[in-house]
């Protein structure tokens, strides 16, 4: 197979606009004639509905929530990166472009990259108009913060709560859509396989998760945005909902998965604190802005931190990186974090935290300036750790937060199986090896309002579809296999949850897999899954039936599919003999231990194969060509 | 400093929708104080797992108190006894040794219940249909900062714009109103001049579907207010029922 992105040529700042221009038109009177499944209701997936809609066409759209409001884009706090330069501080389009591609440490595609920054102020235009009560300036104007590694202020943001914001609008849009009779809702539905007619993605087949029915649903195009997959660490800042299952299921039907190793570990999360943990928080990183990061110079230093004087802390951000300090990227504050508690210097009874400390910032500001920033997450942080900020540090740990790799797409947002699109964090092609701050709405938002819209059309209008009804034979043969899947979980009967295997096998991705890898972990560990998937099979207790609510079920099922997806995350950090962004080989580093890219042999996107469960998949190369930017070594010093 | 307690909840279990249901008593053992609400009935489903049993069914996702999602009645009160507070962010600490639990799901004729805790509630999607929303299609939109909003009404809107739908006002109300959730959308779309074009019409769509849905009518309880997670003010009421005023005398009809 050969991948082909389908770049447009021609100068990098027109390429959209002629690829535009080319792209077929479907007739403003057909456009009623066509059904588009939209899977997900996120950013990504609202913001695709609502605009699909409005041009005409027929959407079904599903999400796995009770409600499309519920989407775990609305947990986003931080804000929206644009490159509006209200801010007159030398921001520019290029600039946002620049900073995306090094952030992502060069294994992106540029020529995607390009077209996020274009569109990002299209978006903000969009988000204002549809009531999203971005923060302001005393004249009225839309006020910026830098944010996550910036060195100009881009970000737009509703108080801690952006995402939330930002999703509402997209809902909103698509409740109009529901009410004018272009956006059929399926609440509570999950998406189990995708299904093909003469190698084109035709339908899709979902549970109703109320009624346990497997139910059909035929189209002309399917458009997913599932989101991430970061919860097959078990412990992550996910939703409890969030899945791989809809993009793993494709990939078994011949969708190629990019990248699957480059997982993003955000360094401001609540430490883990028990077994019984369900779920780690996240702490706008947008505090690294006024809090420090340090921890005691002394190894297995107990005392508080009040206690310690100033020349025994090891404020090791802002030593070790004296012109970003702080607010050096994301993969380089948690890798470093990790390496202080590797040092021994780690605080809290586990000794895998580190303190990031207001007190000067609410010596230098006061209290009232503090709390009006960053009032609802210190507040959050109390509720949560009993501790009050303003007193004592807060404790940050890093922690499992965002899926760069993802389904392999083309410049049209599509996946190698025609017909099928994939938007925003579940597919791979816009962050690289690593996401910078305030970037995944941006791309959520750029791919739903207005890149598919395009897109879908040009496919669409490129060639005559055939009726495909929800009775094709195709659909009975999907139909066959879930219930079958289905009937196997009950009737295990076993020992162990499927949150306990969950669990175990988080543990192994985290160990072997997360901010540090080897080798040697990564090929243990690629004995430990399939042994512990064998188990699951074996020796898993799913309660209940199939028709009727089964929490229980829904979550077996997913979790059968990590147990598959993790192998492949291990295959991938073991064919990438190099370090870049998240993913940090230790037999590939600087001797300042920072990652160490070879740009020779591992420029390019690695979109695996499905072979069958337990086989080697295959790997195929997209090189990544950067014609505009010079492959540099990313220094944050 | 964490430590365990051990607790009795009576916990409403109802196989489905049109089923009957009734009170079930479960023993919590060793819950550490450090534990959210949640995963102290994770830990009580483990159990019920391992034994065999029907793990008790309660909607939830985020588990940051921004979703939306989860909420039962605790000892009466939705999502809890902590202020501003939803039950995923509501932690053990505040909960004695041998406490008695009750947790019941929101009841309300307009939510009804589907599993145990599990309610349904897509008369609020229903309801943002009707109305809630600006419509600006997708491109047809003016640049950014042509439209000036003052940071003091940004601020009002954006306290109404918290809302995150989950349902607690409407189960503490005695009436079972939706009152504040109508009046928070209602509130920050009028307080914006981008949405004050559809303003009359939102207003008056939006009471008239409550009523239909089968919401009962404000009589200034106050007891959204006091249980809402998110702060929402009744002042969002009390705007909602003067553009209500303005939009009857401003009705070319």
């Amino acid at each position: 197979m050969k991948l082909d992105a389908k770049v447009p040529g021609g100068p990098l700042p027109e390429k959209w606009d002629k690829h535009r221009f080319e792209l077929k038109l479907v007739n403003p009177a057909n456009k009623k004639k066509y059904e588009i499944i939209v899977v997900g209701t996120g950013l990504a997936g609202g913001s695709a509905s609502a605009s699909l809609a409005e041009l005409g066409y027929n959407v079904k759209t599903f999400c796995i929530q009770d409600s499309p409001r519920r989407a775990h884009s609305i947990a986003a706090q931080g804000g929206i990166n644009a490159a509006k330069n209200y801010t007159n501080d030398g921001d520019s389009v290029w600039r946002l472009f620049y900073d995306t591609v090094k952030g992502g440490d060069f294994r992106s595609r540029e020529a995607n990259v390009y077209r996020l920054a274009q569109l990002s102020v299209n978006i903000i235009d969009q988000c204002v108009a549809q009531g999203v009560p971005f923060a302001r300036d005393y004249g009225g104007l839309l006020a910026n913060r830098s944010f996550g590694g910036a060195q100009v202020s881009r970000t737009f943001y509703a108080r801690g709560q952006t995402g939330q914001q930002l999703l509402l609008g997209a809902y909103s849009a698509m409740m109009r859509q529901v009410a004018n009779g272009k956006v059929k809702m399926f609440p509570r539905r999950e998406m189990l396989d995708l299904v093909m007619v003469d190698g084109r993605a035709r339908g899709i087949v979902v549970r109703n998760l109320i009624t346990g029915e497997i139910e059909c649903h035929a189209a002309h195009a399917v458009v997913m945005a599932t989101g991430g997959y970061g919860n097959a660490f078990f412990l992550s800042t996910n939703a409890m909902g969030s899945n791989v299952t809809a993009a793993w299921r494709v990939h078994k039907k011949g969708a190629l998965f990019a990248n699957p190793c480059f997982t993003q570990i955000h360094p401001t999360c609540i430490p883990v604190h028990g077994d019984y943990q369900s779920k780690l928080t996240l702490m706008s990183e947008s505090l690294r802005n006024d809090g420090r990061v340090w921890v005691p110079k002394k190894k297995g230093d107990k005392r508080s931190p009040d206690s310690i004087p100033e020349s025994e802390r090891f404020y090791y951000l802002e030593e070790r990186y004296p012109s970003f300090g702080n607010l050096v990227p994301r993969d380089v504050a948690s890798r470093n974090a990790k390496n202080v508690c590797d040092m021994g210097m780690g605080v809290s009874d586990t000794g895998l935290a580190v303190y990031l400390d207001f007190a000067d910032a609410i010596k230098r500001d006061g209290r009232d300036t503090i709390h009006k920033k960053y009032g609802n997450l210190f507040q959050m942080y109390e509720r949560i750790v009993g501790q009050n900020p303003y007193e004592t540090p807060m404790m940050i740990y890093p922690a499992i937060h965002y899926a760069m790799g993802g389904l392999w797409v083309d410049y049209n947002l599509m996946s190698t199986i025609p017909g099928l699109f994939v938007l925003g964090e579940a597919n791979f092609s816009d962050h690289g090896a690593n996401r910078l701050g305030a970037s995944a709405l941006m791309q959520g938002l750029n791919d739903g309002y207005f890149v598919i819209p395009y897109t879908v059309g040009g496919y669409l209008a490129g060639m005559p579809l055939g009726e495909v009804k929800d009775s094709h034979p195709a659909f009975k043969d999907a139909v066959q296999e879930i219930s079958t899947q289905v009937t196997k979980l009950l009737s295990i009967k076993g020992k162990r949850t499927v949150d306990d295997f969950h669990r175990e096998l988080g543990r192994i991705l985290w160990e072997y897999c997360g901010m540090a890898r080897n080798e040697a972990g990564l090929l243990k560990a690629k004995q430990m899954i399939p042994e512990l998937r064998q188990q699951f099979w074996e020796n898993v207790t799913v309660t209940g039936s199939s028709g009727e609510f089964n929490q229980t079920l829904e979550r077996a099922g997913r979790v059968a599919d990590f147990l598959e997806f993790g192998e492949l995350m291990l295959n991938d950090a073991l064919n990438r003999k190099e370090s870049c962004g998240c993913h940090y080989n230790e037999a590939y580093q600087t001797e300042d231990h920072e990652a160490k890219r070879d740009d020779e042999n591992y420029c390019y996107v690695a979109a695996w194969e499905f072979q069958g469960v337990g086989k080697e998949p295959v790997l195929h190369k997209e090189p990544l060509a950067f014609e505009n930017v010079h492959l540099a070594t990313r220094s944050y010093k | 400093m964490s430590k365990t307690i051990n607790l009795t909840l009576k916990v409403w279990r109802q196989p489905g929708s049109e089923a009957k249901g009734a009170f079930e008593t479960y023993q919590a053992k060793d819950i550490s104080t450090d534990m959210s609400f949640l995963e102290m009935l994770d830990v009580v489903n483990e159990r019920l797992s391992v034994e065999g049993k029907d793990p008790i069914a309660f909607d939830h996702d985020c588990r940051e108190g921004i979703c939306g999602m989860c909420g039962s009645v605790v000892n009466g009160v939705p999502h809890g006894p902590q202020k501003a507070t939803t039950l995923c962010q509501l932690h053990m600490r505040h909960f004695a040794d041998r406490d008695t639990l009750v947790i019941e799901p929101w009841r309300s004729r307009a939510f009804k219940v589907i599993k145990d805790l599990a309610v349904d509630r897509s008369a609020f999607d229903q309801l943002i249909q009707t109305g809630g929303y600006i419509s600006a299609n997708t491109g047809a939109v003016p640049e950014a900062n042509a439209i000036l909003i003052s940071q003091e009404t940004a601020e009002l809107a954006m306290d109404a714009a918290a809302c995150i739908g989950c349902g607690a006002c409407v189960a503490a109300c005695p009436n079972a109103s939706a009152m504040l959730f109508v009046g928070a959308k209602v509130s920050q779309l009028a307080l914006l001049p981008q949405g004050r074009p559809e303003a009359a019409k939102r207003v008056q769509a939006m009471i008239r579907k409550m009523d239909e849905l089968g919401f009962g009518a404000c009589s200034n309880e106050a007891e959204c207010e006091a249980v809402c997670p998110k702060e929402i003010s009744i002042t969002n009421i009390a705007r909602l029922n003067r553009e209500l005023i303005k939009a009857a005398f401003g009705s070319p009809f």
